[in-house]
């Protein structure tokens, strides 16, 4: 017998099932709604309170000269590059699929193929998106996209810089991924940036 | 009339006596009519906590005798009514007798404010209390306001909160004996919080965790009480004749 | 009964207030965050891990299907030394020396570290407070603030010792050194081991929270990614971790969400730039099967390691995480290392708590756990009676059946009683009432006349 054979039967027989029992539908599932008004507000809240930066925008050209900003000189990488290039700027760009009002938090999807690494590596990461990827919560996020794996192998959910309280728990940031966020909300996306 | 059958747990009778006659001070000023059946000695929780289901059983079983047909059963301790009102049940499954008592057995406080809707007994203490949650009035029963309710109508009497009025005395049954170090620096820390109200009194519902905190207050040397909420209540309270 | 000596603990100060402030707080950031809405959440949390459970092969299977669907592969382990053997047949296949690791209770529970160890493979925690530990060779004190009783100077002395670092003992220059340190770690691995905090049966895939970054860095940096987990931690559907995740979240650190989470399903695919090339999950049973066999202790599965439980356990916060005999401490440590070692293996883990509930009332997934106690606490009795005790609980008994004994005898033993036994226990820590001259039935009886 396979350890895998082993192991379910074993399972089973502590259920006290059979190889093929019907199974009854799980518990139905609980979405909550977030807040339905003021999403960038609310948004721009959460992630500062978390020590993120926020700048909203009308159109790309002012998302480029914000960029510029935060740049301020920095070595970069936008939206794909390799690991060990990745490893050696100083900043990383990308975009992100949602942002979450409630939390602060930014949703990326690997389907959209930008390096996963880009906002993990760089001490410093900087997001561009577009007001309407701002929903209300997680939750929305999970309506939208029931099974987060049909088309990414990952989803990730950022929530503001990195960040560890494990010596005397004393929060620092940045430990092992960026310790500082700028996220630029463009109003008009008319061109990129 | 509401009539009353005491249970006043074998902590109470053999060491805490005044406790007992305070309740029923309380509770006939309240207008209840009190019985006290001879019978009685304790709710099983020793043994049922120690694992002696077996043995706890007899006991359990020698309860319901004893308190059959009683109306309500007030007992001076969250701890021997949860025993009674939500582990009998673990020890007696599909026994009749345990369904019906349940909802008849309340916690002496709670008697008083979810029976008789009573928040102001009329007693008159002078000084500064604290009061102590008790963790299975409180989390089993779900007690936390009414104890706290009854204090402050007390007058001449100001309720200060401890910062950890919810954290265990460490009393814990045969656990302080068992472990009388670990349960010996849960109190050190529970009376470290009451010395920092400056409370003179500290009020607890059940004799228990108060004989645990006045045993270390004692070791301690420290000037603060340890009074049930009974004891509270029946001060210079004028026992109805 | 055997009970451990906890005397160095107590009378640590310093380490009795390491624990004292840092639970303190990780309790109060819990309450902080938690809503309105917490009751229903964690019923609905409850009711899943019940339903997923009690229909567990159904389940496991389910993912099995899912994760090979998405290029992933299922290794199943029956216990500690088939994991590790697969772990490390697999490194020694595709050429790996270095390991880094993210945290993972599971992999404690193995002693995976030490296995790869001693056939010479590097594996390296990558957790800050798992990295200083590891280094200083001691073991987790919490699980999830795994150092917690470590002050920034003892970190400072460990990475002088073993990073040749310089005298530094601010938590943030400790933290760069350790980022330094083990970012070179993370390029130069070729393999990346995590837990699962949960194991997604619809989607094939297994999801990561955390707040460093260390577990994402090692599920997508190295080329293989395996992740470890025990079979207990599926849930059926990606639509219930919008209630897991914030339980969790909420319940350990007292954060809305953590700051990283992350849903990976199988290795990086077409068109994807990176993520690990292979993706392996192993799933450990290691004793899981047999607690699935009693229904009323079933629910120790559902544990999904937040720790909020030792925080609000008066208990662990006396004698902290090193008392404990096992990987898993406090409240739940208690129940479940009786379940997997045998209660015979250390009996008097049940009886070390006063009952107080506060690790069930807590709970995000309603574990019973006071109830729990209470069970092992009766198994332990019908296992491996102390004659002594089972003998004075059977008089007990017998008094209290008999009213008229009892009025007569409790004073006696009352007044009477020698300073011996539980009377001299008693009297190490606190002093006795004394004896009232008379009880209650005779005031009342006084009263009566």
């Amino acid at each position: 017998m396979t350890s895998r054979d082993e192991i379910l039967s074993k399972a089973r027989a502590a259920l006290s099932r059979n190889t093929g029992d019907p199974v009854p539908p799980p518990p139905a599932v609980l979405l909550r709604e977030g807040p339905t008004e003021h999403l960038v507000e609310q948004f721009t809240a959460a992630l500062e309170a978390l020590a993120g930066n926020v700048v909203v925008v009308k159109t790309c050209e002012e998302a480029q000269v914000a960029v510029d900003k935060a740049l301020n000189g920095r070595t970069f990488i936008r939206s794909t590059g390799t690991r060990d290039a990745i490893a050696q700027v100083e900043v990383g760009i990308t975009s992100a699929d949602y942002a979450l009002a409630d939390t602060g938090s930014l949703v990326m999807f690997t389907e959209s193929n930008e390096s996963r690494l880009l906002s993990l590596l760089p001490p410093c990461h900087i997001a561009v998106i577009e007001r309407s990827k701002i929903v209300a919560c997680l939750d929305d996020v999970f309506r939208l996209r029931p099974l987060p794996g049909a088309r990414s192998s990952a989803m990730v959910v950022i929530t503001g810089p990195s960040r560890t309280a494990d010596i005397e728990m004393r929060l620092v940031r940045g430990v092992h991924g960026p310790g500082e966020i700028h996220v630029i909300i463009i109003d008009d996306v008319t061109r990129s940036p | 009339m509401v009539r009353v059958s005491l249970f006043v747990t074998c902590v109470v009778d053999q060491v805490f006596p005044n406790v007992g006659m305070a309740m029923a001070k309380v509770l006939e000023a309240a207008g209840c009519e009190v019985e006290f059946r001879e019978a009685q000695t304790c709710c099983a929780q020793p043994a049922f906590n120690s694992g002696y289901r077996d043995q706890a059983r007899t006991v359990a079983e020698h309860f319901l005798t004893t308190f059959e047909g009683a109306e309500y059963i007030v007992v001076p301790s969250g701890s021997c009514c949860s025993m009674i009102s939500h582990h009998f049940a673990e020890l007696l499954p599909g026994d009749n007798r345990v369904h019906d008592l349940e909802p008849r057995v309340f916690e002496f406080s709670q008697f008083l404010t979810n029976v008789l809707k009573v928040e102001d007994v009329g007693a008159s203490f002078d000084g500064l209390v604290t009061y102590h949650d008790s963790c299975h009035a409180l989390r089993e029963l779900k007690i936390k306001d009414g104890p706290r309710k009854l204090l402050q109508n007390v007058r001449g009497l100001r309720l200060v909160e401890m910062d950890t009025a919810e954290e265990c005395c460490g009393f814990g049954g045969t656990f302080s004996v068992k472990f009388p170090e670990i349960s010996g620096g849960m109190v050190r820390t529970k009376i470290d919080a009451i010395e920092r109200t400056g409370a003179s009194t500290v009020v607890s519902i059940d004799s228990s965790c108060l004989m645990q905190i006045q045993g270390a207050l004692d070791r301690a040397r420290s000037k603060i009480r340890t009074m049930h909420l009974a004891e509270v209540l029946a001060n210079t309270l004028k026992a109805a004749e | 009964m055997k009970t451990p000596d906890v005397t160095a603990a107590l009378g640590d100060k310093k380490l009795q207030l390491a624990i004292y402030s840092a639970t303190a707080r990780l309790g109060e950031r819990r309450r902080e965050t938690i809503t309105s809405d917490h009751e229903e959440l964690r019923q609905y949390a409850h009711d899943i891990k019940k339903h997923t459970l009690d229909h567990l092969d159904f389940y496991l299977e389910q993912l099995e299907r899912n994760v090979e669907a998405r290029g992933g592969k299922v290794i199943w382990a029956k216990d500690g030394a088939e994991a590790c053997a697969f772990i490390q047949n697999l490194a020694r296949k595709r050429g790996v020396k270095v390991i880094v690791k993210s945290k993972s209770m599971t992999t404690e529970e193995i002693h995976l570290n030490e296995h790869l160890e001693e056939v010479g493979i590097e594996a390296v925690e990558t957790d800050l407070g798992e990295y200083i530990l590891q280094l200083g060779g001691e073991k987790p004190f919490h699980i999830i603030a795994p150092a917690l009783h470590k002050t920034k100077e003892d970190v400072s002395d460990i990475f002088e010792k073993h990073l040749h670092s310089k005298r530094e003992t601010s938590p943030e220059g400790l933290t760069k050194i350790a980022r330094v340190a083990l970012r070179e770690k993370f390029l130069e691995a070729g393999m990346g081991i995590t837990g699962a905090n949960f194991l997604v049966a619809d989607s094939g895939a297994i999801v990561l929270v955390e707040n460093e970054g260390n577990a994402r860095l090692s599920s997508s940096a190295p080329k293989i990614h395996v992740a470890v987990s025990g079979i207990e931690k599926v849930i059926p559907r990606a639509q219930d971790l919008g209630v897991f995740l914030k339980l969790l979240a909420r319940s350990a650190t007292g954060q809305p969400l953590s700051v990283y989470t992350s849903f990976l399903a199988g290795a990086k695919r077409e068109g994807e730039p990176d993520g690990p090339e292979e993706f392996y999950l192993v799933l450990l049973d290691n004793g899981r099967t047999r607690l699935l066999a009693d229904e009323s202790k079933r629910q120790s599965l559902y544990c999904i390691r937040c720790g909020a439980c030792l925080n609000h356990c008066p208990v662990y916060r006396k004698i902290g995480g090193y008392n404990y005999p096992w990987v898993y401490s406090g409240p739940i440590g208690k129940i479940l290392t009786p379940q997997f070692m045998g209660i015979e293996h250390d009996p008097w883990l049940p009886f070390a708590s006063s009952l107080c509930g506060a690790c069930g009332e807590v709970c995000p997934v309603k574990i019973e756990i006071p109830r729990i106690l209470l069970e092992l606490r009766s198994d332990k009795v019908a296992n491996d009676p102390d004659r002594a005790e089972l003998w004075s609980f059977k008089v007990w008994a017998w008094v209290m059946r008999h009213p008229k004994f009892y009025a007569r005898l409790a004073p006696l033993a009352l007044s009477a009683a020698p300073p011996v036994g539980p009377v001299k226990k008693w009297l190490s820590q606190r002093d006795l009432p004394v004896p009232p001259a008379k009880s209650f039935r005779d005031l009342w009886k006084e009263r009566s006349k």
